[in-house]
């Protein structure tokens, strides 16, 4: 049995190093892609471009409008004259937000009266538009206190202290820069990624091809088959894998704080995974095309959009969540933050390292049981 | 002409006989978006914290409310010692801590400063938002302390302050799904005509039938038309399909005008499937097509298209890669028509854009199957 599965892991083999462009590919792009995207992507909103709209003209109005654009969150992007013109400079989509400064405001601010002023914020892209609500009222908090603190101590009296405060500490990433969690789930996406699209033809080319039937008069049984023909690429995805681990560590500075071993071990066992849905759909699908086609609908856009790499599973609707347990990558995500950024112990990975077992253990029961049937099929 | 009507036919003949191609065609798009539109959220809701009350008095019991009373939080567990809250982190139970000291109500009494302290999971990809809300709701409580300390100090004197009043506009609500689900329609008619059209050619090299096809009186601009209307006309079918799903199954409010919509998602579709159509010219393999089409046209496409993360984030190079991408233009359009209502006057721009990149990439395809030939 092993001499039979050396026999056609060394025919993939060979078959592989015969188009050397798709081996480099195979090997080097997902770390090229981790280069871009990982410089790239980020979360971290700033630079918010807001246009200002003072309809005072007073020098505290001045004043005010400045201390916004000191804090890194906000820059500056044009003065407007009117709200007719605040209007066509959102709907042009130019910034987020148009600070009006209503007239009055320096004299009530010179009276030391409660003063207003107004934001127009482009709600369109929530995300943002929640965080620029959250900054602007953190500013507008923080200038009341100054302006409190101020009067106080001209009269003479003891500041006003704020009841309440939050001291927050951040942990695993303290500058809470987004592209450290990002990098993980881009790990993850790309892996699965390349390895959907390294086995998603290989069946059905030789079904297309008519090398099929080759097999079928051959001595060969689908599991034989199926581990020969997964091997080479497996071997080849981890050495995809190390270098995508190096690019992460030396040029974004993500740690390993967990075990090299369990997460090799995890590794092996979501790559297999991936490689087995890619099996998979090359044993269901008739032609390359439609296997293309599945693959990209199976594994791209869920691995992007279920598993936790841009959106929070835990704000999706319950059912939703549910389904996202049939998502390899959010498991592989989710071990990978566990032992890089958290160094945490099994109790954090276990489970989510059982699940990726049982569904390569699925994936390929079902890709072997489907060959054996287009086998005797034929 | 009765030529390319004649490869049209052969080409439907054949989508036809793949049993699998056309369900997939029409029902992968419908169900994706249903699926991946409630993904797609932002949104902050009822995210797990884990509070460590050591002081449990009336005070910090109001301040947990407070935090809790909006939605965007909910307390997954009560623990005693801050030493426990460790293990909620680290198995991802709870993204933040809350910690009130033991003298926080005494504080608050005497008038003093009490502080929480938050601990933060930073490894979450919304636990900026997340930080940044929960200081807000601490804030405002605050704040209202200060109100009754005022009040029952019986003093009417105005404070000096500035308050901001936030208009929101084209999405009142902040529903982030307004925003995503026009998106997430672009992402996948991208994606489902991309990667059809880019098998479309090498396809007939793969299997051979190629030389029939250049042996044949056909030129190949006819090819490339022969084999871009059968798929275009399935493409305008999605359109409309995923138009429906988002407009009557998610209720975005469809504020701008439908047909001008449904003429740009064309126009879209165009490039999408001239980019599918370039890369099966170039292609040896079926292989290499699907290659180059996941790498070099599908995944940037995803991730630097302003789709979920924002491009005015981006180093200023790569910013200038994104005008290079089709779907960027379509998402402005798609979003703008949907939400904010804008026509012709404010989308022409994207709309050029769209235009000279479809007629571009459709040359060059032509340009490259003629050298080819030759």
């Amino acid at each position: 049995m092993l001499e039979r599965i050396a026999a056609i892991a060394t025919k993939e083999a060979r078959q592989i190093r015969r188009d050397p462009r798709t081996l480099a590919l195979l090997i080097l792009l997902p770390a090229l892609m981790l280069v871009l995207y990982g410089y790239a992507l980020n979360f971290d909103v700033k630079h918010i471009r807001v246009a200002v709209l003072d309809q005072d003209h007073s020098d505290a109005s001045r004043l005010f409008a400045d201390g916004l654009f000191q804090s890194e969150y906000f820059a500056r992007a044009g003065c407007l004259e009117d709200s007719a013109e605040a209007e066509a400079w959102l709907d042009a989509g130019r910034g987020r937000a148009v600070l009006v400064i209503p007239r009055g405001f320096g004299a009530d601010t010179a009276e030391e009266q409660p003063a207003v002023v107004q934001a127009l914020v482009a709600g369109d892209n929530a995300n943002a538009a929640h965080l620029t609500l959250g900054y602007l009222d953190g500013l507008a908090r923080y200038c009341s206190q100054r302006w409190q603190h101020e009067r106080a101590q001209r009269h003479g009296r003891p500041a006003p202290v704020a009841p309440v405060q939050v001291e927050p500490r951040v942990w695993y990433n303290p500058t809470l820069a987004s592209s450290q969690s990002l990098l993980p789930g881009l790990i993850g996406f790309l892996l699965m990624v390349i390895g959907a699209v390294a086995t998603s033809l290989s069946v059905v080319r030789e079904k297309e091809r008519g090398t099929l039937e080759q097999l079928m008069v051959s001595a060969t049984r689908p599991a034989e088959f199926v581990v020969g023909k997964v091997t080479p690429y497996l071997l080849i995805m981890l050495l995809t894998e190390a270098l995508i681990l190096v690019v992460a560590r030396a040029l974004f500075g993500v740690p390993l704080r967990g075990s090299p071993g369990w997460l090799l071990a995890a590794s092996v066992v979501y790559l297999l995974g991936g490689l087995g849905v890619g099996l998979l759909i090359s044993t269901i699908a008739d032609t390359q095309q439609v296997a293309f086609q599945i693959a990209a609908l199976v594994t791209m856009l869920p691995s992007m959009l279920l598993s936790d790499l841009v959106f929070p599973i835990a704000s999706m609707p319950l059912a939703l969540q549910q389904v996202t347990w049939l998502v390899p990558a959010r498991h592989f995500i989710a071990i990978l933050r566990g032992l890089m950024l958290k160094g945490a112990g099994p109790s954090a990975w276990g489970r989510p390292l059982l699940v990726l077992v049982v569904f390569a253990a699925t994936v390929f029961g079902v890709a072997t049981q489907r060959l054996a049937r287009s086998l005797r099929g034929t | 002409m009765r030529r390319v009507l004649a490869l049209i036919r052969k080409e439907f003949l054949q989508l036809r006989r793949d049993r699998r191609l056309l369900p997939i065609l029409f029902v992968a798009p419908v169900l994706q978006l249903t699926l991946l539109g409630y993904a797609a959220t932002t949104d902050l809701r009822d995210v797990p914290i884990v509070v460590c009350d050591l002081a449990g008095c009336p005070a910090s019991r109001d301040l947990v409310a407070a935090i809790t009373a909006s939605g965007d939080f909910r307390v997954r567990a009560w623990v005693e010692a801050p030493a426990a809250i460790d293990a909620y982190l680290d198995r991802g139970r709870a993204e933040l801590a809350v910690i009130l000291p033991a003298d926080f109500g005494r504080r608050l009494a005497a008038g003093q400063s009490a502080a929480v302290q938050v601990l933060v999971d930073g490894t979450r990809v919304n636990a900026g938002l997340a930080l940044s809300q929960l200081s807000g709701a601490v804030a405002h409580h605050a704040g209202r302390l200060v109100q009754q300390r005022v009040a029952r100090s019986g003093s009417h004197q105005p404070v000096p302050s500035v308050s901001v009043v936030c208009r929101v506009w084209y999405n009142p609500e902040l529903s982030s799904r307004n925003f995503m689900v026009p998106g997430v329609l672009a992402l996948v008619l991208m994606v489902v005509t991309t990667v059809v059209t880019s098998m479309a050619v090498v396809r007939e090299r793969e299997t051979g039938t190629i030389e029939q096809i250049i042996v044949s009186p056909l030129r190949p601009v006819h090819l490339i038309a022969g084999k871009l209307v059968p798929y275009a006309l399935i493409g305008l079918l999605e359109i409309v399909l995923v138009l429906t799903v988002a407009w009557w199954w998610f209720r975005v409010p469809l504020r701008g005008s439908l047909s001008l919509l449904v003429v740009l998602s064309a126009l879209f579709m165009l490039n999408a499937q001239g980019l599918g159509l370039l890369i099966s010219t170039v292609s040896h393999t079926q292989q290499q097509a699907m290659m180059t089409a996941v790498f070099f046209v599908i995944l940037p496409m995803m991730l630097l298209s302003g789709f979920a993360f924002p491009i005015e984030n981006m180093p200023p190079a790569v910013q200038q890669v994104t005008y290079l991408l089709p779907l960027r233009y379509y998402l402005i359009i798609v979003r703008g028509i949907f939400l904010k209502g804008v026509g012709w006057a404010e989308l022409w721009p994207q709309a050029v854009a769209l235009l000279g990149f479809g007629t571009g990439i459709l040359g060059l395809a032509v340009a490259r199957f003629r050298k080819r030939l030759g």
